[in-house]
């Protein structure tokens, strides 16, 4: 229920929580004397100190206990943290099987982590309408006036959990890697399984993507400027250039496409990013090391690798790329909402890596597990469903972690986050009264992000969304409140 | 002349146990199951964890260390006794840390194992969050002292069939912990992988290294079948 109460002579609005995303956080808007606004932040007010309390345990524990932090993402922090224990257990390689079953397992989360940002969480103010009723402008809502979407949602996300099923046991806080590999191949049952689903799941994702077209023709306007600022970008990219969300190097670009740095591995990591700690969120600030500050900030997540990336090697997904890139008329593109076109399309990559792995006879294969020398640290990055994700642990000879440091996608998005609910704030609410469906507005803009903020902290707690907005002294105006 | 057979019964069950048979062995060998922790079938018993206590002749006692005897009558799957067990298990399960979401025996753990047989939701206790800390020292093993129940396998193995004078119990009462006769740790005891000790503790308390979740989702020891049913299927094949 959301819940707006105004002050007339305080000038603060708070929106807590914010809705429609994974974690708990809120919005606090300041007005000057004026009514204009001079400050908007999205604060994380949930904190969870993994990386604290892993310290002391052993080292092949870890992708088990970090996937805990989430239960939208947990499959991407097992992986990760996996990757990163395999350079501690000494093993720079993993065998053909277990690579191919983790990237299964991968591209199935991504799917699945997607479809719900997608149909469940966005879907509702795209289709019905930023300022639609609140008490329709939900997924119930969106079956109701799109029954097919409703289908979509359904079917696309159970897809991408029973592929997180049949390599890990489980579709939340599934257990498959070890370090070093991996604790089972894929069953012929659970490969022919998913193969007599395969190809109706990329069509339906087809579908999607050709919806959400619709629905850019209709706005183009809205589409290009909402939320919408240049930005420098961040992801994985293969060796070739290519979108590979599983394993790559790190490759940033400027707003106008130029490199900042690529071909970083994950041990380099710090030569490019530092982070900042500011005092009013729980979560960091990473920027980029040569750019500073202020002009160091990025933008990671679906926009992010295609952005970033030469091209995508699978043929649907990369028609669709194409046609996406033209939003940018020769440039990136840069478009917030532009966020939700290319999930869709990395939606319909995933899919169609599913298809192929699953017609690799890899997946069947037994060599599961190597050993190697043990190393002090390792560090991992992969391209979660909301962009780029590292894990670096440290550990001593007794196998026991010393220290973690976790830099989650929704982080890398901080200060992009803010900015766009900034602009969001200037042009939709100055001088204006104050309502939900305005304020929804801001809630839009965030959601084109997909945050996770649990993962972002790293919380204990019930998640939900605050916005407040406040004048110059720093009191409120209103408050408004979603659990 | 031949010694008279011990009949006894056991929840209206008539058993029959060779000379010597504690309760709770001749009940396996004739597929009843009585729940119990500290009891392991090729270690002596001990009588530390009471969860195999039935009413004997009316009276409670822990049946691993109670001699089967001609004429008893035993009640063991009653509400009331499985109440009890409950409690203990529960209390097993707040005095220590028992993380089942990530722990590496999840799965194979005797005191998960018997928390879902005896159909324990939640600790209604006070957890009390002990820190006792990981004994990593060891090149192969490993204790985690925060996992351990006091069932006193570990210690009965070391001694009884490893030779050896590894663990032992310091302290009495809620303060007592599990001990090793060094002082650097683990690393400097005998003790070995290959030790009887280094295999027979129901929960993650002592832990091989690199040897965990090697085992998939759906196919550990006690997702395959529930704790005691090893015991059950015998009384079928008795039955057949």
């Amino acid at each position: 229920m959301s819940d707006i109460q105004t002050t007339r002579a305080a000038r603060k609005i708070v929106i807590d929580p914010v809705t429609r995303v994974e974690g708990h956080g809120k919005v606090t808007i300041k007005l000057n004397e004026a009514g204009d606004v001079e400050q908007a932040r999205f604060h994380i007010v949930e904190f969870r100190g993994f990386e604290r309390f892993i310290q002391g345990r052993m080292y092949w524990e870890v992708p088990v206990i970090v996937q805990r932090l989430c239960g939208i993402c947990p499959v991407s922090h097992h992986l990760c943290a996996a990757k990163a224990m395999d350079v501690v257990a000494g093993v720079d390689e993993v065998t053909p099987t277990a690579d191919k079953m983790r990237r299964l397992m991968h591209h199935g989360q991504i799917l699945q982590s997607n479809a719900v940002n997608v149909f469940h969480l966005a879907s509702p103010d795209l289709l019905l309408g930023f300022d639609a009723p609140v008490a329709t402008r939900n997924i119930v809502g969106v079956i109701e006036a799109f029954p097919e979407v409703g289908k979509w949602a359904i079917f696309i996300r159970k897809f991408g959990q029973q592929v997180i099923e049949a390599t890990g046991g489980r579709r939340i806080h599934p257990r498959l890697c070890i370090p070093g590999g991996v604790n089972q191949n894929l069953s012929v049952d659970h490969r022919d399984s998913l193969l007599k689903d395969i190809d109706q799941v990329i069509k339906w994702c087809e579908a999607a993507l050709e919806l959400h077209k619709s629905f850019v023709a209709s706005h183009r306007d809205l589409y290009a400027t909402f939320a919408s600022f240049p930005s420098s970008y961040m992801s994985l990219v293969g060796p070739d250039g290519g979108m590979d969300l599983y394993d790559g190097t790190l490759k940033a670009i400027t707003a106008d496409g130029k490199p900042i740095f690529e071909g970083v591995h994950a041990d380099h990591y710090r030569d490019v990013i530092i982070e900042e700690v500011r005092s009013w969120s729980y979560m960091k600030f990473p920027h980029i090391r040569s750019l500073g500050r202020d002009d160091g900030w990025y933008r990671v997540g679906p926009l992010a690798e295609l952005n970033c990336c030469a091209f995508i090697g699978t043929p649907i997904a990369q028609t669709a790329r194409q046609e996406f890139m033209t939003l940018g008329a020769g440039g990136l593109v840069h478009a917030t909402l532009a966020y939700h076109w290319a999930r869709i399309v990395n939606m319909i990559h995933c899919a169609e890596i599913i298809r192929e792995l699953l017609h690799d006879d890899d997946l069947q294969g037994t060599d599961l597990v190597l050993t190697g020398d043990r190393r002090p640290e390792g560090m991992a990055l992969i391209e979660a469903p909301r962009g780029t994700l590292l894990h670096h642990y440290t550990v001593d000879e007794h196998d026991q972690v010393t220290g973690a440091n976790l830099i989650v996608s929704t982080t890398n998005n901080n200060e992009a986050m803010n900015r766009s609910v900034t602009k969001v704030a200037i042009d939709y609410l100055t001088g204006k009264e104050i309502t939900e469906a305005l304020l929804n507005h801001v809630e839009v803009a965030i959601r084109a992000y997909d945050p996770c903020l649990s993962c972002a902290t790293h919380a204990l707690g019930d998640m939900p969304l605050i916005v407040t907005l406040e004048d110059a002294d720093g009191a409120v105006i209103a408050t408004r409140v979603k659990q | 002349m031949a010694a008279e057979p011990i009949r006894f019964t056991i929840d209206d069950v008539e058993i029959t146990a060779l000379e010597g048979q504690s309760i709770i062995e001749a009940c396996d060998a004739a597929g009843i199951y009585i729940p119990r922790l500290c009891h392991h079938p090729e270690l002596e018993p001990s009588g530390n964890c009471r969860v195999c206590t039935c009413k004997v002749n009316g009276r409670n006692s822990a049946t691993c260390v109670t001699p089967a005897a001609h004429g008893m009558s035993i009640e063991n799957n009653t509400k009331e006794l499985n109440d009890d067990r409950r409690m203990i298990i529960e209390m097993l399960f707040v005095e220590g840390n028992h993380p089942c979401p990530y722990c590496v025996a999840s799965g194979n753990c005797e005191l998960q194992a018997l928390g879902y047989r005896l159909g324990m939701q939640a600790p209604k206790e006070v957890y009390q969050w002990p820190d006792r800390g990981i004994d990593a020292t060891h090149p192969d093993i490993y204790l985690d002292h925060d996992r351990c129940i006091l069932c006193s396998r570990c210690i009965r193995a070391s001694r009884m069939e490893d030779g050896k004078t590894v663990f032992g119990f310091s302290g009495r009462g809620i303060t007592m912990r599990l001990n090793i006769d060094a002082t650097g740790g683990l690393g400097e005891t005998q003790m070995a992988a290959i030790d009887k000790a280094a295999r027979v503790c129901p929960v993650a308390c002592i832990v091989i290294k690199r040897d965990s979740y090697r085992v998939p989702n759906g196919q550990r020891r006690f997702d395959l079948a529930p704790i005691g049913s090893d015991i059950e299927a015998r009384r079928k094949q008795v039955k057949s």
